[in-house]
């Protein structure tokens, strides 16, 4: 363990975090704005620093000092310390799945100037790869640590001595544990097809394959549908049910803790939006870039190369995954705001008689088709 | 007699979700997208800063109509007192003393209170008034205040507010 590699998985960790959070507090506003965009409203724009108004982004500051500052209530028949751990728990697998998410391909701090013929993934004395831990059980971890989401609502919903938390919780824990086996499968697929657990690999196959878009449509599809599930947003959240259960598990929080389930929740689309990107779009990958340069060939012209720096690359690459991040959360959003909320049995009826049974198909095909080709 | 629920019928293509919901999310997103560019959808008016204009028969604020020589057109009829429902109206009369040019009309309102906050601004005051000395065209509506009193309006107050056109006299000419 050099000291390179300590500085440089503190700066990647610190980074991300930064990027998260961050990340979250945009979300409340992209969420508003969106939301009123779409219903023909124009959304929060109060809110101002002086003279700007930033197209409302001032309400972020403005919420994050209320939250602050408002009373931390504690119902006096609760639980004392459950209901204090658990947005700690809900919030916990968000900040935590985020660290396997490979951001970008290796960078090598030596070499920045000159053309890369090494490859996206090397390794080297100044050289990192843009994601903070390398796991060899990556995507197992991802849906270990995924599953734990349940805990928190589950505990919430117990610990606040609500009625209407407690059926919200309920509801929580058997959506979430429905969705849970669907969510897996539905990557099986793609780990027969990328032939790894690594998520650096998944992406690495797709950088000299294809996207698995491509190769999984259907399981594409199918995650979509059970990972909004897990992340309970509409129109899976009926753990939440405003018109129902009023906010559901959460219905006995206030101030920071019930930003934390909130912020949580947002971050949630944004960790679904890294997946989804690294599963299907190809993470990091841009067409036509290799780890050297742009290698076109087109049918025409021939063969076409054009040499590029190493920076360059890293950079657009980088780049092309926060594009493909903020398009799969605009798809989410715009998702959330089209469909209305199902019922409790079309819920279970979607995930166990429709998305179960088609994942398994999917396995299947994919397995034999698989198969025929080797 | 118990009756059974026709249940709506979907074809294959419905039940599959999928297209469907890429065809809501095609209404969605053209609303999105209308209003993002140029807000060619967008309902809101953003009220204190843009007003949308009342109706001419609007009824606002009282106001209390004066003679071209500036004194209250009202003669403490107590009309006005005893039709409103709300019962907010509170007059105290005064009589012109002998040799006052205005003597023939004998009364006119010492105090003329309506408390704002009680009315229910139904009209019956305006209806009911003899001499057109009430009128509600005044084209404002209650604002908010600090405290209940600041809503009580007094005699002074409602002779100095004008309509909406800036007007303290009425259109309708003096009957003699
Ligand atoms: S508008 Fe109606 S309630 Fe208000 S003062 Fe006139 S009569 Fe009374
Ligand atoms: S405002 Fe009209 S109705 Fe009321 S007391 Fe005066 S004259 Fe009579």
């Amino acid at each position: 363990m050099t000291t390179f590699f300590v500085v440089a998985t503190a700066a990647k960790l610190v980074l991300f975090l930064v990027g998260i959070i961050t990340c979250g507090a945009l979300m409340v506003w992209v969420e508003r704005r969106m939301s009123a965009m779409i219903q023909d409203r124009i959304g929060p724009v109060r809110a101002n620093a002086g003279p700007f108004r930033l197209w409302g982004l001032v309400h972020i500051a403005a919420d994050g000092l209320k939250m602050m500052i408002k009373e931390d209530f504690i119902p006096r028949r609760a639980d004392k310390l459950l209901h204090a751990l658990a947005p700690m728990l809900a919030i916990f697998p968000v900040l935590v799945t985020f660290a396997v998410v490979p951001f970008g391909p290796t960078i090598d701090f030596g070499h920045l100037g000159s053309v890369n013929h090494l490859g996206p993934l090397f390794e080297g004395r100044w050289a990192t790869t843009l994601q903070v831990a390398q796991v060899d059980v990556g995507l197992l971890f991802v849906l270990a640590i995924a599953g734990t989401g349940v805990v928190g609502a589950v505990i919430a919903g117990a610990a606040s001595d609500n009625r209407y938390s407690l059926l919200g919780s309920l509801r929580a824990a058997s959506q979430l544990v429905s969705y849970e086996v669907t969510l897996g499968l539905s990557l099986v697929g793609c780990v027969l097809v990328f032939g790894t657990l690594r998520l650096e690999d998944m992406v690495l196959w797709q950088h000299h394959h294809t996207w698995g878009v491509v190769v999984q449509p259907l399981g594409f599809v199918l995650f979509l549908a059970a990972a909004i599930a897990e992340s309970k947003r509409t129109p899976f959240d009926l753990p939440e049910g405003e018109s129902e259960i009023v906010a559901g598990y959460f219905v006995e929080y206030s101030g920071m803790k019930f930003a934390a389930f909130y912020l949580g929740e947002l971050m949630e689309i944004g960790v679904l939006a890294c997946f989804l990107a690294v599963f299907f779009f190809g993470g990091w990958d841009v067409p036509f870039l290799r780890a050297d340069g742009i290698h076109l060939s087109l049918p025409m012209l021939g063969a076409k190369f054009w040499a590029m720096p190493h920076w360059s690359v890293v950079l657009l690459q980088l780049g092309a995954f926060g594009l493909k991040v903020c398009g799969l959360i605009f798809l989410q959003m715009a998702i959330r705001w089209t469909l209305p909320r199902m019922r409790y049995d079309q819920l279970m009826e979607l995930g166990w008689k429709a998305i179960l049974p088609l994942s398994l198909a999917n396995v299947a095909v994919t397995a034999v088709v698989l198969h025929a080709l080797r | 007699m118990p009756y059974v629920v026709k249940r709506p019928e979907r074809d294959i293509w419905e039940q599959s979700y999928i297209p469907e919901t890429v065809r809501g999310m095609g209404v969605t997103l053209r609303h999105f997208f209308r209003n993002v560019i140029g807000r060619r959808d967008t309902v809101t008016i953003l009220y204190p800063e843009v007003q949308r204009p009342y109706p001419p028969r609007f009824r606002g604020l009282h106001r209390l109509t004066q003679r071209d020589d500036g004194s209250p057109r009202c003669t403490a009829c107590m009309c006005c007192q005893t039709a409103c429902p709300a019962e907010c109206i509170h007059i105290v009369a005064g009589s012109y003393p002998d040799g006052h040019p205005l003597a023939f009309v004998e009364k006119y309102p010492a105090e003329f209170w309506i408390d704002e906050l009680r009315c229910v601004f139904c009209g019956l005051c305006v209806e009911a008034c003899p001499c057109d000395a009430i009128r509600m065209d005044t084209g404002l509506h209650a604002r908010p205040v600090e405290a209940r009193p600041h809503l009580m309006y007094e005699r002074n107050l409602l002779l100095s507010i004008t309509d909406a056109k800036g007007d303290v006299l009425t259109a309708n000419p003096r009957k003699k």
